[in-house]
C-alpha cells in the first residue's frame, strides 16, 4: 500500500511541473501586466516595482527562482495586495471554500446516490425516467443559472432563505451548497445508476435472492458496495472540481472564498496569485484522485489483499 | 411421496424480437429423497424452468404464463412474493453453475453463509457463525474457523463451489436444486463435488433436482432423468431406462453424441517432425512477490517441456485449468514471450525470431480459440473474417477472394448464403465453424486448437469434432489439440501428452495411455472421468452398447 501511494506521489511531480510551466508561460503571454494601468505611472516607479518583484530579470531566471520558491512551499508575494503573500491569501480563503465544497459534496452524494439507486431498481419505468431526466437537467443547467433561480424562488418569492453572505445569517449556507452541488448530484446519480444496474445483474445478486433475503438487504448489503465503486472513483476529481469551480457560486452569493480571489487575480494579472492558486488546485486534484483510488482499493477486498501483500 | 409436483409450467420471454417459449408446458415431480436429473442442451429451458419455480428469472422479459408447482401442497407460482421468499434458501436451496461469480466478492464467506440462518431461523450472529463453521467442515473445507473470515477470491473454484453447497444446505432445505454445479470445474474437482452432493443427499435424505448437459455425470448420480429439448420434456424415466432403452430420437442422438472410444481410423503419418520443442519454459512475473522480493522465482507456467509433433499427427494435450496447456500453445506460436528453450518449426527456431521473419511463418501456423463468442470480431462479417488472412498473406487477389471464401465456407459446412452475416447471427457451433475456417484459410501446416469444443453442446461438439477430423485428413494438417476433456481427446488424438503444473508428466499413444497410464497424475485424471458405465449399481448396461 505504502509503495502504491509513494509511486503515485512521484508520478504527480512531472504533472505539477507541466502545470507550473504552462501556467507560467501562459500568463506572461497575456497582454498587459500587473502594473499597467489607465493612469500613466512614472517610468521610474514601474522600474522600481518591477525590480522589487524581480520582473526585470530574464524570464528563465524568473521561472527558476519561482521554482526555487515553490520547492520551499513559498508562493511569493501578491502583486495586487501589497504586503500580503499568496500563501496568506490562500490560507484566508481556503477554509470558506472548503466548507462550501464539503456541504455541496454532501448534497451531491445524498441526492445523487439515492436518485441513482432508485432509478436502477426499476430500469426503464417512470421510476427510472423521472430522476434520470431531472439529472440530465441538472447536468445541463449551469450554476450561474441555477443560483439566481434558487435565489428568486427561495430568497425573494418565498422569503425562506437568505440570498447572500457566509456564516452571517441562519441558513445562508443552504442555497450556495445546493447551487454548487446540483450538477455533481446529477452526475453521481447517473454514475450510481450505471453501477447499480451492472451489479444487480451479477450472479451473486441472484444468489442473495435465492437465499431468500429481503430485497432491502439484497440492495443495501449485497449490491450497494459494488455499485458505488464508480461513484467513489469520481469523488476525488469531483471534490477538487468543487473547490476550484466554486468561484461562480462565490460571486453570486458574495462569499469571500478562494474562488473569487482566483478570478480577480486573472483579471488583475496578479502573476504570483494566478500561479499560486493554479499550483495549489493542481496539487489538490492530484491528492484527491489519489485518495479516491485508495478508497476504491479499500472497498474491494481482492485489491486490498493484493496491495497489502506487496507492502 | 411427492415433495414437488410441477404441472404444465410455461415460461415465455417477451422480447422485441418476439416471444420465446423458453419453457413450453412441462410437468415433472420429485419425491422425498430422490435425485431427479434434468438434462438438455443449452437453451432447452432446463435452468429457466427451475429458476421460475423460485421466481428467480428476470421479469420482464420473462413471464410465467401458466402452470402450478405444488411444494408440499402449496403452489409456489401463485404464492405471495414474501411467502415465497421465506421458502427460498430455507426449504429450497439452490447451487448455481459458476462458483467464481455466484459469491459476493465484497463480503466474507462467513457473512454470506450465515444469512439464511439470520433471516429464516432467527439465530443470532454467534450461533449462526458456529453453525457455519460446522457446515464448512461438513463440505470439506479445512480449517473452517479461519477460513470463514476469508473472502471468496481467496478460494479456488472447487472450494467456492463447496462454499456454495454449504450455503444452500445450511438452513437444511428439503429440496436442493443444482444448476450445472460442476460444469465450470476441472474433471478431478468435478468428481469430488459430485460425491459431496451425493453424500450430503444420502445423509440428510433430501430431494435433489440436478440440472446438467452432461449425460455421463447424470448417469452416475440420478434416480430419474427428464430429457428436455426446446422447452419441452421429451422423455422421462428411471435412469437405467433412459440410458439403455431410450424412447425418443432426441435422447438417442444425445447418447450417440457422447465421444466414446478412440479415433475411428488411425491415419498413417510419416515419421517427419514438423514441430520440436526443446526444454521450452515460459515464466510469468510473479507480482505478488512485491518490490523487495522481486528476485523470487517467477511463476513457471510452462516448465522445461520437450516434445515432438510429426507431420499429419493430432497430438492431444490434456491437463486441468492452470496446468499451463494454453500457455504452451501460445508459447509455440510466440503469442507470449518465451523465457528459455526453443520451438523448432520445420527446422526454424521461432524463439527470438524478428517480426519480419515471423510474419510469413504465421501463415503456416494458426490457432483456434475456445470461445467462439469472444474470439470473432463482432463488427466483421463472415466474408471480412475469412478474406482478411487471405488478402493479408497475399493468397488471394480482390478478384479471386470471393470465390476462395465461398470454397472455405463449403469446407467448414457453412451455408454460402450466410457470407454477409455477422457473428451474432450464428449459433455457437456455426461460429466455431467460422473460426475454424479462418484458421485454415491460409492453408497452414500446424493448427493449435485450444479447447475448441469446450463451449459447445454435446451434439454440436460431435459435429465439430467430425469436421476437424475431416479437415485434418483433407488438408493434411498437423494439430495440437488442447482440452481438459479426456473423452474428447481420446476420440480425436493419435497421441496424448499430459500436463500437470507446467510440466509434461506423460506422453503416450492414445490407447496406450488409456489402457495403462504410466504416471500417478494420469491415473488420477482418468479415474475422475464420469463414464456412463462406472456405476454398476445404477447402470447395468454393458459399456459396449453405447458405441
Amino acid at each position: 500500500m505504502l509503495r502504491f501511494i509513494l509511486s503515485r506521489l512521484l508520478q504527480a511531480i512531472p504533472v505539477l511541473l507541466v502545470v507550473i510551466t504552462a501556467t507560467f508561460l501562459l500568463v506572461r503571454c497575456a497582454p498587459g501586466g500587473p502594473f499597467s494601468a489607465e493612469k500613466a505611472v512614472p517610468p521610474e516607479v514601474v522600474r522600481a516595482l518591477e525590480a522589487q518583484y524581480r520582473l526585470d530579470q530574464p524570464i528563465w531566471q524568473q521561472y527558476l527562482s519561482y521554482l526555487g520558491d515553490l520547492a520551499r512551499g513559498e508562493f511569493g508575494p501578491s502583486f495586487r495586495y501589497p504586503g500580503r503573500t499568496v500563501n496568506e491569501l490562500i490560507a484566508g480563503g481556503l477554509p470558506i471554500t472548503a466548507e462550501l465544497a464539503f456541504y455541496a459534496m454532501l448534497v451531491a452524494i445524498l441526492i445523487g446516490v439515492c436518485a441513482g439507486v432508485i432509478a436502477a431498481l426499476r430500469p426503464n419505468t417512470p421510476q427510472d425516467y423521472l430522476p434520470m431526466s431531472a439529472a440530465m437537467l441538472g447536468i445541463c443547467m449551469p450554476s450561474f443559472l441555477m443560483g439566481p433561480l434558487l435565489v428568486l424562488v427561495f430568497g425573494i418569492w418565498l422569503e425562506w432563505l437568505p440570498v447572500s453572505g457566509w456564516g452571517e445569517l441562519a441558513g445562508d449556507k443552504i442555497l450556495p451548497a445546493i447551487t454548487l452541488g446540483t450538477g455533481y448530484a446529477a452526475y453521481i446519480a447517473r454514475l450510481s445508476r450505471g453501477g447499480m444496474l451492472e451489479v444487480m445483474s451479477q450472479d451473486y445478486i441472484r444468489t442473495a435472492r435465492a437465499k431468500g433475503l429481503p430485497e432491502r438487504v439484497v440492495v443495501l448489503k449485497h449490491a450497494l458496495r459494488g455499485g458505488l465503486i464508480p461513484v467513489v472513483a469520481f469523488l476525488g476529481p469531483a471534490f477538487a472540481g468543487l473547490l476550484s469551480g466554486s468561484f461562480v457560486v462565490e460571486t453570486i452569493f458574495q462569499i469571500p472564498g478562494l474562488g473569487r480571489f482566483y478570478v480577480q487575480a486573472a483579471f488583475n494579472r496578479d502573476y504570483t496569485m494566478i500561479l499560486g492558486t493554479t499550483v495549489f488546485f493542481a496539487t489538490l486534484i492530484v491528492l484527491f484522485n489519489l485518495l479516491a483510488d485508495i478508497i476504491a482499493v479499500w472497498i474491494n477486498p481482492k485489491m486490498r489483499h493484493q496491495l497489502s501483500r506487496s507492502r | 411421496m411427492t415433495l414437488l409436483s410441477v404441472e404444465n409450467l410455461a415460461v415465455h420471454f417477451h422480447t422485441r424480437a418476439g416471444q420465446m417459449r423458453a419453457v413450453d408446458g412441462i410437468s415433472f415431480s420429485v419425491d422425498h429423497g430422490e435425485i431427479l436429473a434434468i438434462v438438455g442442451e443449452s437453451g432447452s429451458g432446463k435452468s429457466v424452468a427451475c429458476y421460475s419455480l423460485l421466481n428467480l428469472i428476470p421479469q420482464p422479459p420473462g413471464k410465467i404464463e401458466s402452470g402450478t408447482a405444488l411444494f408440499e401442497g402449496r403452489d409456489l407460482l401463485s404464492m405471495q412474493p414474501d411467502t415465497l421468499r421465506r421458502i427460498r434458501g430455507n426449504e429450497i436451496g439452490i447451487i448455481f453453475q459458476d462458483p467464481m461469480t455466484s459469491l459476493n466478492p465484497y463480503l466474507t464467506v462467513g457473512e454470506q453463509l450465515i444469512e439464511p440462518l439470520l433471516y429464516h431461523r432467527n439465530l443470532n450472529r454467534q450461533q449462526a457463525l458456529k453453525r457455519a463453521v460446522t457446515m464448512l467442515d461438513e463440505v470439506g473445507i479445512a480449517d473452517p474457523e479461519t477460513r470463514i473470515h476469508s473472502y471468496p477470491h481467496e478460494f479456488s473454484g472447487g472450494m467456492r463451489q463447496r462454499v456454495m453447497i454449504a450455503m444452500a444446505m445450511i438452513a437444511e432445505p428439503k429440496l436442493l436444486i443444482c444448476d450445472e454445479p460442476t460444469t465450470a470445474l476441472d474433471v478431478t474437482i468435478q468428481a469430488q463435488i459430485l460425491s459431496l452432493i451425493k453424500a450430503l443427499q444420502k445423509r440428510r435424505n433430501i430431494a435433489v433436482i440436478f440440472i446438467s448437459h452432461d449425460l455421463a455425470v447424470v448417469a452416475g448420480l440420478a434416480d430419474r432423468v427428464a430429457v428436455m429439448k426446446e422447452g419441452r420434456i421429451v422423455e422421462t424415466g428411471p435412469v437405467n431406462d433412459i440410458f439403455q432403452n431410450p424412447h425418443s430420437d432426441y435422447t438417442r442422438t444425445l447418447l450417440a453424441s457422447i465421444p466414446s472410444g478412440s479415433k475411428p481410423n488411425l491415419p498413417q503419418f510419416c515419421e517427419q517432425p514438423l514441430l520440436v520443442l526443446d526444454r521450452l519454459t515460459t515464466c510469468f512475473p510473479n507480482n505478488s512477490g512485491g518490490w523487495l522480493s522481486r528476485q523470487k522465482a517467477d511463476k513457471k507456467a510452462v516448465n522445461e517441456v520437450s516434445l515432438t509433433i510429426q507431420r499429419g499427427e493430432i497430438l492431444g494435450l490434456v491437463g486441468e485449468s492452470g496446468s499451463g496447456k494454453s500457455t504452451l500453445g501460445r508459447s509455440i506460436l510466440q503469442l507470449v514471450p518465451v523465457t528459455r528453450g526453443s520451438v523448432i518449426f520445420d527446422g526454424i527456431d521461432l524463439v527470438g525470431l524478428r517480426q519480419k521473419r515471423m510474419t510469413p511463418l504465421r501463415r503456416r501456423m494458426q490457432m483456434i480459440f475456445q470461445d467462439p463468442y469472444a474470439s470473432l470480431n463482432p463488427r466483421m462479417t463472415v466474408f471480412d473474417c475469412l478474406a482478411e488472412p487471405l488478402l493479408y498473406h497475399g493468397l488471394a487477389t480482390r478478384r479471386t477472394v470471393t470465390a476462395q471464401v465461398l470454397a472455405l465456407m463449403d469446407d467448414v459446412g457453412l451455408a454460402r448464403a450466410a457470407i454477409r452475416k455477422y457473428p451474432h447471427e450464428f449459433s455457437g457451433g456455426q461460429r466455431q465453424r467460422i473460426a475454424i475456417g479462418r484458421a485454415i484459410a491460409t492453408k497452414p501446416e500446424l493448427i493449435i486448437a485450444d479447447e475448441p469444443v469446450s463451449a459447445l453442446d454435446v451434439t454440436i461438439q460431435a459435429q465439430i469434432l467430425a469436421l476437424i477430423l475431416a479437415l485434418v485428413e483433407k488438408h493434411n494438417l498437423t494439430m495440437l489439440f488442447i482440452s481438459h476433456d479426456l473423452s474428447v481427446v481420446r476420440y480425436i488424438a493419435d497421441r496424448i501428452a499430459v500436463m500437470h503444473r507446467g510440466e509434461l508428466v506423460e506422453m503416450a499413444g492414445t490407447e496406450t495411455l488409456f489402457a495403462n497410464p504410466g504416471h500417478d497424475y494420469s491415473r488420477k485424471l482418468l479415474s475422475a472421468i464420469p463414464a456412463l458405465s462406472t456405476n454398476p449399481a445404477r447402470s447395468t448396461r454393458p459399456p459396449t452398447e453405447l458405441a
